[in-house]
Formats: C-alpha cells, sequence, structure tokens
C-alpha cells in the first residue's frame, strides 16, 4: 500500500474548480496535506478560503477536478458512489455546524443511526450507544427528541452520533459557529478528550478563536492555498 | 428491514400529513371494496332472482321463439315433446304456452302476452297457486307493476283478445285472482298468467307449449329435436352486459377518488423530497448510498398504503361486514335500474375482492410515491449537505 508511513490522509497537488457563470473560481489550489493518526488539526482561514471544500474532498463527499487525495488507502477521485458511501460508513463521522439531526428520532435513535447502517447486532449497539451518550454527557436525554434540546446538547448527540463506531477521522465543519462561549469550550473539551482516549483524528474547518485554541496543528488556507502550516501547544 | 424500520419511523414522525393521505387512500380503499361489493351482491341478486322466477335450470324454446318478437308467439309452440312428458309429470320440468294478446282497459288497446303455467308448479318462484281455484270463469294473475299500468284489481274482470292459428280473433273474460309482488319485471310487465290446461283448451292448442322450463337440478338434458335447448350462460347474457354498464358508473367514481387520493400522495412525496434535501445530504455524509435513499423514500410513501389498508379494515371491516348483514338501501328506486332486486341490496366481497383491491393499491402507491424519487439519484452529498437541489 502505497501508505507506508502512517499518514492517514494525503492529497497531492488537489485542486477544486468550479464554474462561476462564464468564468471558473478556484476553490482549491494545489493543495498538498498529510494528516497521521491522532492528530487534532484545524483548517483555518477566511471565509471562502476553501476550508468546507478540502473537508469534503477528504470526507468523499465531493471529488478534486485534478490532484489526488488518499484517505485511508482510497482515492477519493475514483471511488464510485457506493465506496465513497462505504468510505464514510465505516471510517468517517461528520459534525455539522447546524448539527443537522434527524428530527422524527430520538437522541437515541439518532446517534444509533450509524450503526444501523454497519449491521451492528442490537445488543452491541445498545451498549455503544449509551457510552458515546455518556462521553457526551446525555445519557439521562436518550429519549428527548432534537426539538427537546439546547444548540449546545444538540451539538454534542451530533458529537456522540459522529463517534459511536469509533471512526478513524471524525470532520467537523465549524461545529462552534451556532453555540455560546461556554457550550464552544464544552464541546471542544469532549472532542479533546475523545482524540486523547480513542486515538481519533480530528480535522476542523473554523475561524473560531475558540476552537483555534484546542488545536494541536493549524493549517491556514488563502485563496485556496496552503499558506501556513504550523504545530502549536494547544492550550488546554 | 433496515429500511422498513427507518420508513416506519419517518412516516409515524411526520404526523398529521401522514394521516391525512392514509385517511384518503382508506376511504378510496373501503369505497372501491363497498361499490364492488355492493355490484357483486346485485349481480347476485339479480341473478338468483331471475333464475328462480323467470329462468329455473334452463329452458327448451320452441324453435321459431324468439323472445325480442311478440309475433313470433304466433307460430311458436308445438306437441309437448315425448322425451320431457315423465320429467314434467314428476314436477321436473313445467311447460309454458304463450300467445300475444290485446286486452282494452278503461277502453284503451294494450298489447300482453298471455301465459299458461300449471298452478300446481313448484319450479318458478311465481305464486301460481292461486289459479289452481276454479270458478264458473278463469283465474288470472298479474304483477304488481302490471296492475298500476292498467288499473286492474282483484275480482276484476278483463277480455282478453288473440289471434287463433287460423287467423281469426277468439276473446275471453277473466277473473284477477291475485296481484303478486316481484323484481322480475319480466314476468310482470304486460303478463297475465293462466292455467295452462284452461289456455291450451281456449286457444285450441291442445298438449302444446312455447317453451319448458326444466328444474335447476336436472343435470342431464336431451336433445330434442324443434326444441333448441337454452342453458343459463346463454339466458343470463343480457342481464350481465347490464349490470356490467350499470357498474361502470361506479369504476368510473372509484377511479377519480383513487386519483385523488395518488395525487396526494405524489404531492406529499415530492414536497417532502424538497423540504427534506438537507437531511438527505446528512443520510449520505452518514454513509447511506442513493439506492438505499431511493429505497428508503420510497418505502415511505408506499406506507401510505399500507397504514392505509390497516386503518381501512380498522373502520372498513365492521362497516362493510355491518351492511353485508342488513343490506343496503338504493337511494332511488329499484325499478330504475332495469333490472330486479329487492329494496335492500346485500353486498357481496369475496377474498379476491379485498386482496386484489388491496394489491392494487399498494402497487400504485409504490409508483406513486417512486416516481418522484428520481431527483435523489442526480444529488449531490455537498449540494444537498447545503439544502441546493438541482
Ligand atoms: N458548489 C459551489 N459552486 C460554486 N462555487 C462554490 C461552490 N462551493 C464553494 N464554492 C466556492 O469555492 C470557494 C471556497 O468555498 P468554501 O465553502 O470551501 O469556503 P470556506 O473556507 O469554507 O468558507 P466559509 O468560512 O465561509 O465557510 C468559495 O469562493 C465559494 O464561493
Ligand atoms: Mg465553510
Amino acid at each position: 500500500m502505497e501508505i507506508s508511513n502512517s499518514m492517514l490522509i494525503r492529497t497531492e497537488r488537489l485542486d477544486k474548480i468550479y464554474p462561476l457563470g462564464p468564468a471558473t473560481i478556484k476553490a482549491l489550489d494545489n493543495v498538498s496535506l498529510s494528516v497521521a493518526k491522532g492528530e487534532f488539526l484545524g483548517l483555518v482561514g477566511p471565509s471562502g478560503s476553501g476550508k468546507t471544500t478540502l473537508l469534503n474532498i477528504i470526507g468523499s463527499l465531493d471529488s478534486p477536478s485534478s490532484g489526488s487525495a488518499l484517505v485511508l488507502g482510497n482515492r477519493i477521485e475514483l471511488l464510485s458512489h457506493k465506496e465513497s458511501s462505504r468510505l464514510r460508513n465505516d471510517h468517517i463521522g461528520f459534525i455539522f455546524q447546524t448539527f443537522n439531526l434527524l428530527p422524527v428520532y430520538t437522541v437515541y435513535e439518532n446517534v444509533e443511526f450509524p450503526l444501523l447502517l454497519l449491521g451492528t447486532p442490537s445488543a452491541q449497539r445498545t451498549k455503544m450507544v449509551m457510552q458515546a451518550l455518556e462521553w457526551v454527557g446525555l445519557a439521562g436525554r436518550a429519549k428527548s427528541k432534537p426539538s427537546q434540546l439546547s444548540g449546545g446538547q444538540s451539538q454534542r448527540v451530533a458529537i456522540a452520533r459522529a463517534i459511536v463506531k469509533k471512526p478513524e477521522i471524525v470532520l467537523a465543519d465549524e461545529p462552534t459557529a451556532n453555540l455560546d462561549a461556554a457550550n464552544s469550550h464544552n464541546i471542544m473539551k469532549t472532542m479533546v478528550d475523545l482524540n486523547k482516549e480513542l486515538k481519533t483524528t480530528f480535522i476542523f474547518a473554523t475561524h473560531d478563536e475558540k476552537v483555534i485554541s484546542y488545536l494541536d496543528r493549524k493549517v491556514t488556507l488563502f485563496d485556496g492555498q496552503i499558506e501556513k502550516d504550523e504545530l502549536r501547544e494547544p492550550a488546554r | 428491514m433496515l429500511m422498513l424500520k427507518l420508513a416506519y419511523r419517518n412516516i409515524i414522525g411526520a404526523g398529521m400529513r401522514t394521516w391525512l393521505n392514509v385517511a384518503a387512500l382508506s376511504f378510496a380503499f373501503v369505497t372501491i371494496i363497498f361499490l364492488k361489493g355492493v355490484y357483486n351482491g346485485m349481480n347476485d341478486q339479480v341473478e338468483r332472482a331471475t333464475i328462480d322466477a323467470l329462468y329455473g335450470g334452463g329452458q327448451y324454446w320452441h324453435e321459431r321463439y324468439d323472445p325480442y318478437d311478440p309475433q313470433s308467439t304466433v307460430d311458436a309452440h308445438g306437441n309437448i315433446p315425448e322425451v320431457l312428458r315423465p320429467l314434467i309429470k314428476q314436477k321436473g320440468a313445467v311447460p309454458i304456452l304463450i300467445r300475444q294478446g290485446t286486452i282494452y282497459p278503461g277502453g284503451r288497446f294494450r298489447n300482453i302476452l298471455l301465459k299458461g303455467i300449471d298452478p300446481q308448479q313448484k319450479i318458478l318462484a311465481i305464486p301460481v297457486s292461486a289459479l289452481a281455484e276454479r270458478n264458473r270463469t278463469i283465474p288470472a294473475m298479474i304483477g304488481t307493476r302490471m296492475a298500476k299500468h292498467t288499473g286492474l284489481h282483484i275480482n276484476d274482470l278483463i277480455t282478453v283478445q288473440w289471434r287463433t292459428s287460423h287467423g281469426t280473433f277468439d276473446a275471453r273474460e277473466v277473473m284477477i285472482v291475485n296481484i303478486f309482488k316481484t323484481t322480475v319485471q319480466e314476468i310482470d310487465n304486460d303478463q297475465i298468467w293462466i292455467p295452462i290446461d284452461i289456455m291450451q283448451t281456449i286457444t285450441e292448442l291442445p298438449d302444446q307449449a312455447t317453451m319448458i322450463i326444466m328444474n335447476k337440478e336436472n343435470i342431464t338434458i336431451p336433445t330434442v329435436p324443434g326444441w333448441n335447448f337454452r342453458d343459463l350462460n346463454f339466458l343470463l347474457q343480457d342481464l350481465h352486459s347490464l349490470v356490467e354498464m350499470k357498474s361502470m358508473g361506479g369504476s368510473i367514481f372509484y377511479t377519480i377518488l383513487l386519483l385523488l387520493a395518488m395525487l396526494a400522495i405524489f404531492d406529499t412525496q415530492v414536497l417532502s423530497i424538497w423540504h427534506r434535501r438537507k437531511e438527505m445530504g446528512t443520510l449520505m455524509a452518514l454513509g447511506m448510498t442513493r439506492t438505499q435513499l431511493i429505497g428508503l423514500f420510497t418505502l415511505e410513501g408506499s406506507f401510505h398504503g399500507i397504514l392505509a389498508a390497516l386503518v381501512g379494515a380498522l373502520y372498513g371491516i365492521p362497516l362493510l361486514s355491518y351492511v353485508a348483514r342488513n343490506g343496503w338501501g338504493l337511494p332511488q328506486s329499484t325499478d330504475d335500474f332495469g333490472f330486479a332486486f329487492g329494496d335492500r341490496i346485500f353486498p357481496s366481497y369475496s377474498l379476491g375482492l379485498i386482496v386484489g383491491t388491496t394489491i392494487l393499491v399498494l402497487v400504485i402507491t409504490t409508483i406513486v410515491s417512486f416516481l418522484p424519487t428520481k431527483k435523489i439519484a442526480s444529488l449531490k452529498p455537498t449540494d444537498a449537505l447545503k439544502g441546493k437541489m438541482t
């Protein structure tokens, strides 16, 4: 296999070009980035710099215009719809700015969902869901509906849903944008703990200083290019 | 299995809209089965009544007899065939002699059929025993419709005139001894029944008949030269096509009903696929394939059909079985239908009807639910997550 060097993710000269009326817009420009297992990494940069685009390609929700993205041994640009669904289902958890909980399901059912898709047996499923809910401190709200939760609680449910299957990678796009300061710190601490305990790799797209303060690696994008890539000592 | 579970959760979670659709669909469901059941019941009832009162177990017609041409009765008669005589004697068959005649009720001219029948016969459900009484005058019997049209009452005397086989006219006075009520117009309208022996005498046609009606239990039907046997299939043809025509109106009604219910489901599907594009993006991010998504949304739609079947059963079974037991009073005078049944129809629902309708509704709901999901196939996860749909 190509990734003998313990790199979980490696992009090489990644371009993403969108049509914009008669012209085109280069959302990603020659992005080469490697991420190792267990990193707690953030993509930062101004609005429109390509953070979400890069995150989506790594998450196999989108494919590059040119260049290549290798994620857990899979060439993203070569995957069929089915294969990329499989990759997401097996190995990647997503956390969104707007939480994206399924409104008709209970908290428990929302967290259970990825396991249902994986076909995890029922007894094991119950254990895993309850464990995930305990990590985020919401075991007591298993029967609630998303509409009965606060924003912070909703995002914690989303985190539980992302990590319940213990994926290699969790991708979080502006996870704190809809939360107040206290809740932002709260969920960031939860994710730092999970990163330590499960060795899960976290990649954030954010311009929130609160999030940035927790990162151990900060990759700055500007106009679709990597401008800076710095390791830091997180203020934890 | 998983998809079933998810579809069930989603559709129950959708609440009011689901139940409105289910209500509309179950109403269409129950109405289809009810109307079909009514027409089946009507068909059965009419058929039974007509067989009982008119056709028996099939009839031998004299070869010149043509029910559509009253003039044919002038020649359509012949000696009762030898082979059938023992059967007639044992009351296993009954001969009928028919002649065209004329009466003048209230001084007005009216063409009628004079029919001779054995007053002891038990094969046709016509109350002819009243004809057994012998006074000086000839006993005669008419139906209520005929009584109404002619103004005749019991004990009235009326003169019947007919053309003899020699072409001259002959006439006799008969006395109305019984007026019977029947649902079968063909034994009532413009007909006068008298004892066949008297009729054979006065028309100078001894031992002759126009048709011989068999008992329903007669299995062996001998070939008789000069006479054509008409079985029930042949005799009931007209009736069946008439009922079929009547049930067409019902079909159009419930087709429209079904279309409306389908439109509601189609609309719900289109709307829900539009509303839930972000949810679909989330599901894709969680690892659901497009095929699974299409399956899920189709299932959700067709769940309406399944729920409608259940809900329909919930109120339909008690309702329909109540009507089946107690009958359904028709809103319009039954004579207007042009055929015979009582004041009440007893619908009959066959297993085939219920299973067939259920399958039909489920198949149509599934198709209608599937059509709008085509949009999903072209959906990009990133667009869906942004709430976009192209
Ligand atoms: N589907 C699309 N079609 C056309 N252009 C797009 C599309 N998605 C993104 N872009 C463009 O690509 C560029 C990068 O967008 P991206 O969403 O990755 O930025 P971002 O860094 O996440 O910004 P933000 O901080 O505002 O979320 C932007 O200029 C954006 O307008
Ligand atoms: Mg973004």
